[in-house]
C-alpha cells in the first residue's frame, strides 16, 4: 500500500499532536520533526481542522492541539479525509466479453484486497498504534542491551 | 479459579454457572438483537459442566449487587494446517453501559490466564471486519492479523 503524501502529512501531524495532548505545535515544528514540507504540511492541516480532528489554538504559543479521541479515532479516520485507498479496476459498459471476465475478475480480487486495507486501517485506533510504535522501540533497546550484554 | 477485582472497573470475574444464563441472554440479546437461549444453554453446559479442565472457560463480570456486566467464552481448540493448539475467545460481550472502564480488558486478562494453565502460548479470535468496536477493542488487547486467514463461499 502506498499512501499520498498528504495521508502521511496528516498521520505524522495527528499521531505527533495525539502523543502530546497538553502541547501546542505549530505547522513548522511538525514539519521541521519530520523533515517534510512546510507549505504542504499547512494545507493538510486546514483540512484536518475542517474535519475536526485538530484545532488551531491562537495567540503566544499557538499552533494546533489534536481534538479527537485517541481512544476513538483511527488510522482511516484521518487517510479518508485525503484519499479512498479504492482501487481503479472498473468494468466500462463497452467491454468486450474476454476483456470484460478479466475485468470483472480482477475487480473482485482488488475489492477483496480494498475492503481489508480499509477494516485493518478502520480497527487501529491512535492509542494502538502509538503503543505499537512504543514497544518496537522497547524491543529495540533491549535487542541492543542484550548484544552489547554479549560482546 | 480464584475470584479477581479490578479497581477501576468495579466488577469482579467468576467462572460463569448454569444459573447465569438468563442474565447471559439478556445481554446477549440487548447486543445482537437475538436471544439465542438454546445456544447459551448448550454453551453454559458444555463450558461450566463438571469435568471441563483449563480448555474451556467461561467467566462472567458481576457489579457489587450481582448485576452481570460482561463476559466471555474461550476454549483451546486443536487445529490443522499446520497450527499448534491454541487458544481462542469465541464470545466477548460487556452492557452498553458499562463500557470504557477496563472490564472487557479484564475479562480477556482472566481468559488468557486460564487458558495458559493449558499450555498455549497464543490466542486467536474471529471478528467480523467491519465490527469496529471489537476490532479496535482486540487491536488494542494487543492482537494483530495473524498468520491464518478466514476463508468462506457462499453454498448455493
Amino acid at each position: 500500500m502506498k499512501l499520498q503524501k498528504a495521508s502521511r502529512y496528516a498521520l505524522y501531524a495527528v499521531l505527533h499532536l495525539a502523543s502530546s495532548p497538553d502541547r501546542h505545535y505549530s505547522t513548522a515544528e511538525i514539519a521541521d520533526e519530520y523533515d517534510v514540507s512546510t507549505h504542504h504540511l499547512a494545507k493538510v492541516m486546514r483540512t484536518l481542522v475542517r474535519s475536526g480532528i485538530i484545532e488551531s489554538v491562537r495567540g503566544v504559543g499557538g499552533g494546533y492541539r489534536f481534538a479527537g479521541n485517541i481512544r476513538r479515532t483511527t488510522l482511516w479516520d484521518i487517510i479518508h479525509e485525503f484519499e479512498s485507498l479504492a482501487s481503479d479496476i472498473e468494468a466500462r459498459d463497452n467491454l468486450s466479453r474476454p476483456a470484460h471476465i478479466v475485468v470483472s475478475g480482477l475487480e473482485i480480487v482488488t475489492g477483496e484486497i480494498d475492503g481489508l486495507v480499509r477494516s485493518t486501517l478502520d480497527s487501529i485506533t491512535l492509542q494502538t498504534l502509538l503503543r505499537y510504535g512504543i514497544e518496537a522501540i522497547e524491543r529495540e533497546y533491549h535487542a541492543a542491551e542484550a548484544r552489547a550484554g554479549s560482546g | 479459579m480464584d475470584i479477581r477485582q479490578a479497581d477501576s472497573t468495579g466488577v469482579s470475574v467468576r467462572p460463569a454457572t448454569a444459573a447465569d444464563e438468563s442474565a447471559i441472554v439478556a445481554l446477549d440479546a440487548t447486543i445482537t438483537g437475538t436471544a439465542k437461549s438454546a445456544y447459551w444453554a448448550d454453551i453454559l453446559e458444555r463450558y461450566t459442566g463438571p469435568g471441563n479442565g483449563p480448555d474451556r472457560c467461561c467467566l462472567v463480570a458481576t457489579s457489587t449487587t450481582g448485576e452481570i456486566a460482561g463476559f466471555i467464552v474461550g476454549e483451546i481448540r486443536a487445529w490443522e494446517f499446520g497450527s499448534p493448539p491454541c487458544g481462542w475467545v469465541i464470545a466477548l460481550s460487556v452492557a452498553p453501559d458499562r463500557r470504557e472502564r477496563g472490564i472487557g480488558s479484564l475479562l480477556l486478562g482472566e481468559l488468557c490466564a486460564a487458558l495458559k494453565q493449558g499450555d498455549v502460548s497464543t490466542i486467536r479470535t474471529m471478528v467480523l471486519r467491519d465490527d469496529k468496536v471489537n476490532m479496535s477493542f482486540f487491536r488494542g488487547e494487543g492482537l494483530a492479523a495473524g498468520p491464518y486467514i478466514e476463508l468462506e463461499k457462499h453454498l448455493e
